[in-house]
């Protein structure tokens, strides 16, 4: 091993953020501090020993002190290696859901392909138009999963900054909703949006909003079952803009309600009803509302629909 | 002619897949969930059933383990095609009663053709 490496592996603050774990979460970097407090221990017992030889009883509380900080420590040394396996845990699902999203799309251009080329197998014209549209979706689809997946990434490096500026909102959003509209009207869906009128230029992240409303708007759509209604609003609470986007679809399970932020969750009922996504989009979106000093919340009854709640300070 | 059940949500694969499949001298029964797969299979005894494993409403494991628990369709061979590759749910599959396990992106559709072509001969 040369002396770089032997450098390289003493570096506590590099191995750390080799693991993906903060300092405090870091088994080398508690073992280290350990290890010192238990050499200032010895050298303190040692020096207060000597200067209170008379008053054992004083020495004894000090020690029973300092043993229970190393106690402390060595019960966070514990739970930080819980917390690297649950990061490897995290790290080996994440390669897993991120292969298995971006296969599906791919297996069917490739089989699309395969199947237009074939000598045996020949393509009436009319169809040729159907499968080229079904090869442009699915990539479509992985430039989707691949944005959702570079905003995540920024958001976890820290990397992720707001560049707000000033917009009329109520156009935004209208503009947002209205490529929504076809979708909504194909699935039988009354999409509405009721602006604020009073709100018009505001200091907001255009392009991060945009990711937000598009999201809740995305999942209100594809989890209405049947026909519905969806609602998009908008209003000025104080200093902040209050959204709102509420529709009539499978709701979510109450035992679930909890873990619905969470990277890569997808609801029991939400995969039985649709089985393409990647459950970054909420994950994104509550990333985004804390990210802006916002707040992100919910009202769901399952089988009855979701309001999807957030605001976003201005 | 002999008969497979396709079991795949992905309608635009499962149309591209099944004509390869009729061109290839099988008659071809199409079922975008598994809940109509699993009814289907009862009802329409097929020679050999190609099923994923994520689907809407009940999911391959769920079909697979229904499938192999009822006289009607215990025997009736079925073949895994999923685009999941993690070694438990090949296991699990496996164990459930598949007769083999095929990820699709490493796979060509001829190959799978030849895959089925020597479990019903």
């Amino acid at each position: 091993m040369t002396l770089k490496k032997i450098l390289y592996q003493l570096n506590i603050v590099e191995q750390c953020k080799k693991s993906g774990v903060s300092l405090w979460q870091c088994p080398q970097f508690l073992f280290v501090l350990m290890g010192m407090v238990i050499l200032i221990t010895i050298s303190l017992a040692y020096l207060i020993g000597a200067r209170f030889i008379d008053n054992p009883e004083l020495v004894a509380i000090i020690v029973m002190i300092i043993t229970g900080i190393l106690l402390v420590i060595s019960f966070t040394i514990t739970r930080s290696f819980e917390r690297l396996f649950e990061v490897s845990k995290l790290k080996s699902e994440f390669i897993n859901i991120v292969s298995h999203q971006l296969r599906s799309p791919l297996t069917n251009i490739k089989w699309t392909f395969e199947v237009l080329a074939s000598k045996e197998f020949a393509v009436k014209p009319e169809k040729k138009e159907e499968y080229y549209i079904n090869v442009k979706e699915n990539i479509a689809r992985m430039v989707e999963l691949v944005d959702d997946l570079l905003v995540v990434s920024k958001i976890e490096e820290g990397a992720f900054t707001l560049h707000k500026k000033e917009i009329d909102l109520g156009q935004l959003i209208d503009e947002l909703v209205s490529r929504y509209k076809v979708f909504a009207k194909a699935s039988d869906i009354d999409l509405i949006f009721t602006p604020d009128k009073n709100i018009h230029d505001v200091m907001v992240d255009p392009s991060m909003l945009k990711i937000l409303v598009e999201n809740l708007i995305d999942n209100a759509i594809r989890y209405t079952k049947g026909g519905g209604k969806i609602e998009v609003k908008f209003k000025k609470q104080g200093k902040e803009i209050l959204f709102s986007v509420k529709d009539e679809g499978v709701g979510i399970p109450e035992k679930e309600k909890i873990f619905i932020f969470q990277k890569f969750f997808r609801a029991e009922n939400a995969l039985k009803t649709r089985t393409r996504g990647s459950g970054l989009g909420l994950y994104v979106c509550k990333s985004i509302v804390s990210e802006s000093k916002g707040k992100i919340w919910f009202d769901s009854q399952e089988g009855k629909g979701t309001t999807f709640y957030f605001t976003i300070p201005i | 002619m002999k008969k497979i059940l396709f079991i795949e949500d992905e309608a635009a694969l499962q149309e591209a897949f099944s004509g390869f499949l009729t061109s290839a001298g099988y008659k071809v029964i199409s079922a975008l969930d598994g809940e109509i797969g699993s009814r289907l299979a009862k009802d329409e005894k097929p020679d050999l059933i190609l099923l994923d494993l994520i689907l809407p409403k009940m999911n391959g494991f769920e079909v697979l383990k229904k499938l192999k628990g009822e006289d009607k369709t215990k025997d009736i061979p079925v073949i895994i095609l999923t685009n999941m590759e993690n070694i438990d749910d090949i296991n699990k599959a496996i164990n459930l009663g598949a007769k083999t396990y095929l990820v699709k992106t490493e796979y060509e559709l001829g190959e799978v053709i030849e895959k089925i072509k020597k479990i019903i001969k």
